[in-house]
This record gives structure tokens, sequence and C-alpha cells, in this order.
């Protein structure tokens, strides 16, 4: 998929963070299954660990039918309210419907499955 | 009172009734402080009123983050306070976020902090400007994530974080078994820490506020009572008040002129406070009517607080005596407060009263009967209510008078704890003799002047109260009937009195004046006498002249020496004295 790829630091330069089911930006017709958020306040190494964790859980278990957006709240503060974040790293899915919420490094990859419902609770 | 303490701690102000007196003026600027009390004790609401005050009265926007009700929630909760928030959102003035977890749609894995929070709480912040935050309350999150160190430490840092930020916080905490605060919140906000309690007395219930905890100042360390009620909150401190009120020489009308003269003919002291206590129908309420009648006549402000009548039932009741108090009503001069002692607890009627008082700013109060607020609560309780008004009364420099009602004709125990508050005191009572009862009158105590030790026949006449002499006589002090026929004896006995008088003046007229007759008679007597003598005298000499001629003629007639009248001589040379 053309948008598989996760966005990297310029993406959250774009003032989209605020749409949750805006069509793909990149105009493909296809949407992708998975549509992600990781918001992060700057370059911490908790955040870089975060985002190195959900690089490989996404290109193993999503198999590109992902959308990743990363915000940073450092430099997008008024964007923390809308998604009600409070703990850093938090990990989003907005769709599909009903939001979720993963809080931490994404360090287990077996909870962070079965957050995304990609893997239902054992 | 923006509070300079010793130690050069800054303060910032409240703005809430009564809260900055007790904490010497206000919380410590800058740093975090701890409200906690129970569930619905009002620890929200004191926030949003720190919150708003500051934004409406002194200029400082504020914050608040709520970590339980949403904004719309909060906004619709406080509105019946007059708070309106949303204009203060709108004006940029107040800045609410609302935080919340919801553990079901969230997983947890790996290592996190808050640093979230600390992003939204720090661009509401710089939004607005802000110098005043408000966290309600962040124990909630507690609910909400499992990781609880990490909660903790992230907690401790926030509270660091707003003290580096310079802004004066309120964090509410919601106490605890044997703690204040359930998750142990006073361990990290230790600068400041208010305790709300509320309890129920006698079905009604009592809000108290206590400063546990003041670092680098000194404050009120009692339980203040407080209300909530339209205009906020309102803490009631006594204590502050202090014994430093004025004691100004003027002296007011009791509105009775014989009233007047038992207090040295002058009347009341102006500032000071009156208990009249006496038995049911002893006419209490005519002399406070009395009272607020002289205040209104004068152009003075008053208050009349009812605890058992209806302003209209006041009002008419009084015009049977014959005091008019619609018209000070109509005026805008009196403002009648009834209310039933149970309608609520004793601290919402001392707040009631206070803010009518600072509404009115009235010369004259009364408050008829205290003694009916005794079921709302303690007798210490009521005693410390009264104190407190008398105290606020002498600040404002207006003139208390208290009516109490007592079962007996006995002093009483209440009446003693009460008395001792006041300055005046009139008792009131009946006497019972010859088959009637009568009131009678007299003053107990009135501090700094002289005063009547008489007891007084007080009657209430259609031209109002009236007091008249009493007698005593052999059987005790007369009253009623007996004193009218007592007055009668006098009028006889002064009629015969005045009527001996008469007689005997007459009597000594009539006797002053035979004498004077007798006088004129004995002088005629006397001046006949003396023509009598004079007569005789000038008898004897013409005689004795006429035997001198004779003898002469003889003694011629015999060549003898003529004598001269005076001595005769005789032959043998011995002068004779005729």
């Amino acid at each position: 998929m053309k948008s598989g790829k996760p966005a990297n630091s310029k993406t959250n330069g774009r003032s989209k963070g605020d749409g949750k089911s805006k069509a793909d930006a990149k105009g493909a017709a296809a949407k992708p299954k998975y549509d992600l958020r990781l918001y992060v306040a700057g370059q911490t190494p908790r955040s870089l660990q975060a985002l190195s964790n959900l690089k490989k859980i996404c290109e193993e278990h999503l198999a590109g039918n992902y959308r990743v957006e990363i915000i940073d709240l450092l430099q997008k503060p008024q964007l923390a309210a809308g998604d009600q974040i409070l703990a850093i790293p938090t990990l989003v899915r907005t769709i599909p419907k009903p939001a979720r919420k993963i809080i931490g490094d994404l360090s287990n990859t077996e909870r962070v499955l079965i957050g995304l419902d990609v893997r239902p609770a054992s | 009172m923006t509070g300079k303490t010793p130690t050069g701690l800054r303060k910032t102000p409240t703005g809430i009734d009564g809260l900055d007196e007790i904490m010497l003026g206000g919380l410590p600027k800058g740093r975090p402080t701890l409200v906690c009390g129970g569930a619905g004790c009002g620890k929200t609401l004191l926030g949003i009123e720190f919150l708003v005050r500051g934004a409406t009265q002194f200029g400082e926007p504020g914050v608040c983050i709520s970590f339980e009700e949403s904004a719309l929630d909060l906004t619709q909760n406080v509105a019946s306070l007059g708070f309106d928030l949303e204009k203060l959102q709108k004006t940029k003035k107040l800045a609410i976020d609302h935080i919340y977890i919801d553990k079901s749609e969230i997983a947890e894995t790996g290592e996190y902090d808050l640093e979230g929070l600390f992003i939204r709480l720090n661009a509401a912040i710089d939004s607005i400007g802000a110098k005043r935050v408000l966290l309600d309350t962040p124990e909630a999150l507690f609910a909400g994530l499992s990781e609880t160190g990490v909660l903790r430490s992230e907690l401790r840092r926030l509270f660091g974080w707003l003290k580096k930020k310079g802004v004066t916080a309120v964090i509410t905490g919601e106490r605890g078994e044997g703690t204040l605060t359930r998750h142990g919140l006073e361990e990290y906000v230790s600068d400041c820490v208010i305790l709300l309690d509320h309890r129920v007395q006698n079905d009604a219930v009592t809000r108290r506020l206590r400063v546990l905890k003041y670092r680098g100042s000194t404050h009120g360390t009692n339980e203040y009572p407080f209300l909530i009620d339209e205009h906020g909150i309102s803490v009631l401190p006594v204590t502050s008040l202090g014994l430093t009120h004025d004691a100004p020489k003027e002296r007011i009308s009791t509105g009775v002129a014989q009233l007047d003269q038992m207090f040295g003919g002058q009347g009341y002291y102006r500032g000071s406070s009156v208990l009249v206590t006496g038995t049911a129908g002893t006419g209490k309420s005519s002399l406070g009517a009395h009272f607020v009648d002289a205040a209104c006549r004068r152009g003075e402000n008053a208050i009349y607080f009812s605890f058992e009548e209806s302003p209209m039932q006041v009002v008419r009741n009084m015009k049977s005596i014959g005091i008019d108090l619609g018209r000070w009503m109509k005026k805008g001069l009196l403002h009648i407060e009834a209310a039933r002692p149970s309608a609520f607890g004793l601290e919402m009627h001392l707040v009631r009263m206070h803010h009518l008082l600072e509404e009115h700013r009235p010369k004259a109060v009364v408050m008829d009967p205290i003694s009916g607020l005794l079921p709302g609560g303690s007798e210490h309780d009521v005693q410390a209510l009264v104190l407190r008004i008398v105290d606020f009364l002498k600040h404002s420099g207006a003139t208390g008078f208290f009516t109490s009602l007592s079962a007996h004709d006995d002093l009483q125990s209440t009446e003693l704890s009460i008395s001792s508050l006041v300055d005046g005191w009139i008792l009131l009572r009946n006497i019972e003799a010859n088959g009637e009862r009568n009131r009678v009158l007299y003053v107990l105590k009135s501090r700094g002047m002289a005063h009547s030790n008489q007891i007084r026949e007080f009657l209430l006449t259609s031209r109002g109260v009236q007091l008249r002499e009493v007698y005593v006589g052999p059987g005790g002090v007369l009253t009623g009937s007996a004193r009218v026929a007592q007055e009668e004896e006098e009028q006889r006995r002064e009629f015969i009195r005045v009527e001996e008088n008469r007689n005997r003046e007459l009597a000594a007229k009539a006797n002053l004046r035979s004498l004077e007759a007798k006088i004129a008679a004995l002088e005629a007597e006397k001046e006949a006498q003396n023509r009598e003598f004079a007569l005789l005298m000038g008898e004897g000499q013409a005689r004795k002249e006429a035997l001198l001629g004779t003898r002469n003629a003889i003694r011629a007639s015999r060549g003898m020496v003529v004598e001269n009248s005076d001595k005769v001589t005789r032959p043998n040379g011995r002068g004779v004295k005729v």
C-alpha cells in the first residue's frame, strides 16, 4: 500500500491531526484498515523506543494495511485534548471504531496486538 | 488584606468571603494548596470560586483541569451560584480542560509518563496567561491507570512543576479512611492544606472548614462554619473579628421615652447590643418594634429578623399598639426578614444575616427571638452565633436588639450565657397578684452608664409601650388595679392634705387678723391714756401756780420774801421741793 509506511516526523508538520477519518492524504482509493496515531513529546528515548516497536509490529502483523500519524505534542500541544492524551507515549487506533488507546512504549507486542484488536484476547 | 507575613510569604487572595481573613491574606502565592474533604463538601466549588474570583476581582486568569466533571457539567453546576464560566471562557479569563481516562478503552504496555498532562496544562496556562490553577481532583487518575508508582511520581513532578511555573494552584482530594486524601496527595502538596467537612446536627447540615497546615504563615486554626448559597462560599471567621471595635459615645433612643429615662435619660449607646428576656407575652417584640421605629424616625436603616412571625403579621400586630412599621417598609428604611428557625441550620441563618447586613447596612437590628434558634443547635452554637452577630454589628456600628424567651421568671442559664455577650439587659416579668397578671420591666444591666434600678410597670397601650412607676406596698410590688387603687388612695390623701392645709391657713389668717385688731384697740387705749395723763399733768401745774400765787400773796401780805416758783424757802432756811 502506498500509505503503508509509517509516517515520518514530517507528518506532524501538516495540520491534519484533528480529522479522524480523513481520506488518505495521498489520494489512494483504498482506505487502510487500521488508522493509527502515535502521540509523543519530543525525541525522548521512550518515544523513539515506542516508534521502533510500532514499526516492527505494524510491518509484521498489519501487513501494510495501516496508516500511522505521529504527533509531537511539544510542537502541537493543542492536539492533546482531542484524543484525551494524558500519558506519553500513547497510540490511538482511530479506525476501526471504537477508538482504542494503548499507552506505554509498546514493548509488549502481544498486548499491543490485543489492544489493537488484531488478535483476540486469549 | 494582602498579607505580608514576617516570613515574606506572598499571598493570593481567594476572594472567598471570610477565607482570606482566616488565612491572613489568602493562599500561598505560587504554591499548591490541597483542599480535601468528603464527598459533597464543596471542594470543587471552593476551587471554582477561587478561579472565578481571581478572574473577576483580581484580574488573574485561571485554568481548571477537571478530572471528573466535563466542562459543560461544571458550567451548569456553578451557574446556580452566579458564576458564568462560559462568559469567562469566551473572554479568555478561564480555560477548562476535562481530562479523563476510560480504563475500558486503554491498554497499558511498557513504560510511559504523564507528559501529556503537563503539555495540556502548560498549553492551557499559556493560552490565557493564567495565574491560578485548579486540579479537581487528580486522584481520579488512580482509577484509570494501573501503574500507581508512575502516577505517584508524576504527580509529585506535577506539583513541583506547578511551583516552578509560579501559578497558585488548588488541588482537591477526596477524604480517605484515616488519611486526608484517598491516595495520599497530602504527601506531595504540603505547603497548605485546607480541610472541609460537613456533618449533620439536629437534621441540619453544618459545613466546616479548617486550615490544617500553612507553611510559612500563621492562620486561624479553628474550625469555621461555612456555607454554600447563591453568593458562593462564605466562611464565617469569628475570632478574626476580635474586640477591636469602636465604642461610640453617642446615645440613641429606645423608642420609649420612659425607658430612655431608665437608661440614664438618653437611651442605649449606639453600637451596643441589648438583650430583652421575658416569659411569653411580656412585650419583648413590642420593645423591639419601638426600637426599629425610633431608628427609622431618625432616618436610619433597620432590619427586623423575625423567627416567629411573618413580616405582615409583625406589621399588623405592631399597628395594634400604635406602631406603624408598614410606612418604614414602604420607604425602604425597614426590612423585615422572616424565616423559621428550623428552615435551615444555624450557619445558614448566620450567613443570611451576614448578607442582609452587608446589603442593607442597617444601624438598628432586631432579632426576635434568638431563643427560637435554640432547636437548630446546641446552646453553645447559638451562643457562638449571637457572638458573631454581636461582633459583626459592633464592627459595623449598628445597635443590636435581641429578644429571648425564657420559660420561667427566673434567670435561665441560656440567658446567662448570652447575656455576658451583650451590653444591656432588660428583664420583663409577669407579676400575678389580686387576680390579675401585670407586666413589669427592669434594667438588669447596662454597661457604661448610670441606669435606673427601679422596677416599672410595663403597659401595652394603643399608643405603644408606657412605663409607670410601681408602688411597693406592705404586700409587695403593686401593679395593675392595685396600683390604680394605690394611686387613687394617694390622690385622696393628697386632696385631704391640701384641704387641711387650706383650712389651717385660713384659721391662721383669721387669728392674725384678730390679733391685729386687738393691737389696734390697745393702741387706741394707749393713746387715750396718754391724753389723760397729759391732761392730768397740765391740771397739776395750773393748780401749783395758783397755789404759789396765793402763797406769795399771803407772804406779801405778811411782808415775807416772795419765793420763786421752784423753791419755797421755809423760815428755817431749808428748801422744800414742791
